[in-house]
């Protein structure tokens, strides 16, 4: 029996909501909800978190994030310029660290500097921040490196040519007309990489970490411990995504904005 | 910079090759104080090329390029110095999107020629003035036609005060009705007695205006001369083919 197309997108369209509903009565059945809200929602628990998640967690994870982006912004914007640079040596230079440190995970990045260099060198981080801080802005660097050269490179090459034939350096041309340029295209995926990087910073907790350094998952995995029960790393779910959630829908806006504005 | 008699922009012996491509094939043209020189062509003749030389956006491969007395080849050579005296126009306009009219035309005389605010805007409204777009000082080039576009590009390249001005295919990007206004502003600079070197396919401009017309071919200068000689009667059979294809229509 032929059907039209309306007809064969209606029957389609009753197929997925049939299953939706499906799964989602057989969920209802099986899990113990009991268990689970014991397990992952008990409140008085939640309410234990509080201030500590904020003004210690929060406060850490934040500063791990703002720190190391702003370390990796310096850094890529340095191995950005040098992949672009017409002297070889800078170029190889700059493609040599951004394969290594984004092909090695961040995880393993940060248990060979954090604990590596110690036990090769016999020299101690000074403290937690630094040694959390900068692997993750090594690490951001390499990433923010290529997004920074994508953006410089989707600029018009007769924009460094007006520069320089006005009589600007390169430096100056850089700096003046092309990273501005540059800026605007690159500031959506920076921000995904901002909240790539906020989110990355909970892999510091796997490093020796002082009280009153920890940051939110660290924090929220010791009380785990001492509760013996998950909900606090519930609670530390939520407040990532309490940060994390405005700055992606931040992305979408300018990307709205942005399609709106080359039509 | 001191200002030295003799050629303004000086040309010997000039080839470019990109890799296996031998665009020019040894060029020697010298440009005096006030002369409008106009290079005609078929495309794919090196004409740019030859342009872009002379302000070594393209490194010449061999040959000499001096321009108001600067071996511009020479690597001590200050291009940055030497470019801020040498104005250029291109096809694409090549206006600073993110700036207004006013802070395109103000941003090299700050950064290059260290003129103050209050001077760089004045000389820029001057300018504006003259190309009939002061009423268009706060706009963003994306908010003009593209004959404002190049005519503002004009007044940025002037604002240097340059000794010689360039011409890259000026009115090739722009639809016909809004080549005119342009090629007014470029002929009232040449009546001042601005030093240009122009490549165009404006056969009008070339005849009416030109001090010297070039025609340009395979990389080579095949014949040039005065536009009532070059235009007005080709020796060469190259020169004789190019015009009757481009005067066809």
């Amino acid at each position: 029996m032929a059907l039209s197309r309306r007809q064969r997108a209606r029957a389609l369209r009753y197929c997925v909501y049939g299953v939706t509903i499906g799964v989602a009565v057989l969920v209802a059945i099986v899990v113990d909800w009991g268990r689970l809200g014991g397990a992952l929602f008990r409140w008085e628990l939640i309410v234990e978190q509080f201030p500590g998640i904020i003004t210690t967690a929060a406060r850490n994870t934040l500063i791990f994030t703002v720190f190391g982006f702003a370390g990796g912004l310096t850094l890529g914007l340095a191995f950005a310029l040098m992949r672009l640079s017409t002297v070889r040596p800078y170029r190889w230079f700059a493609s040599v660290y951004i394969e290594i440190f984004r092909g090695i995970p961040l995880l393993v990045t940060l248990l060979l500097l954090g604990f590596g260099i110690p036990i090769a060198t016999g020299w101690q981080w000074p403290n937690t921040f630094m040694k959390g801080v900068v692997p993750l802005s090594l690490v951001a660097g390499a990433y923010m490196a290529e997004t920074i050269r994508a953006g410089i490179e989707a600029v018009p090459r007769g924009q460094m040519e007006a520069a320089r034939s006005l009589g600007m350096s390169y430096p100056r041309a850089m700096a003046t007309i092309i990273i501005p340029q540059a800026l605007r295209i690159i500031v959506p995926p920076l921000t995904n990489e901002l909240v790539l990087l906020l989110k990355d910073t909970s892999l510091i907790s796997v490093l020796g970490v002082t009280a009153g350094s920890e940051d939110l998952a660290r924090f929220g995995k010791d009380a785990v411990n001492k509760a013996a029960n998950a909900t606090p790393l519930v609670a530390a779910g939520l407040v990532y995504l309490v940060m994390t959630i405005p700055l992606t829908q931040l992305v979408a806006w300018m990307e709205r904005r942005a399609k709106a504005q080359t039509r | 910079m001191t200002e030295t008699h003799g050629p303004v922009v000086s040309i010997g012996n000039l080839h470019k090759r990109f890799g296996d491509n031998h665009v020019l094939r040894g060029i020697d043209l010298d440009v005096s104080r006030g002369e409008v020189v106009c290079i005609i062509g078929p495309s794919g003749s090196g004409k740019s090329t030859l342009l872009r030389c002379v302000n070594m956006l393209e490194t010449p491969s061999e040959g000499s390029v001096r321009v108001l007395g600067h071996d511009m080849t020479d690597p001590d050579c200050d291009l940055d110095a030497a470019r801020a005296r040498i104005g250029m126009v291109f096809q694409q306009f090549n206006l600073f999107p993110h700036m207004s009219v006013l802070d395109n035309i103000c941003v090299s005389q700050r950064k290059v020629l260290r003129r103050s605010a209050e001077d760089s805007a004045a000389r820029a409204r001057a300018l504006l003035a003259r190309v009939g777009l002061s009423e268009k000082e706060a706009a963003y080039p994306a908010q003009l036609s593209g004959g404002q576009q190049q005519r503002v590009a004009i007044a940025r390249a002037l604002a240097m005060d340059p000794s010689v001005m360039l011409f890259d295919e000026a009115t090739s990007a722009l639809d016909p009705e809004l080549v005119g206004e342009v090629l007014a502003v470029m002929r009232s600079l040449a009546d001042e007695g601005m030093t240009m070197l122009v490549v165009t396919h404006e056969m009008g401009f070339a005849s009416n205006v030109a001090s010297r017309v070039v025609f340009m071919d395979g990389g080579v200068i095949v014949e040039q001369g005065p536009p009532s000689r070059v235009i007005g009667n080709p020796r060469e059979e190259r020169t004789r083919q190019f015009l009757s294809r481009v005067q066809q229509h």
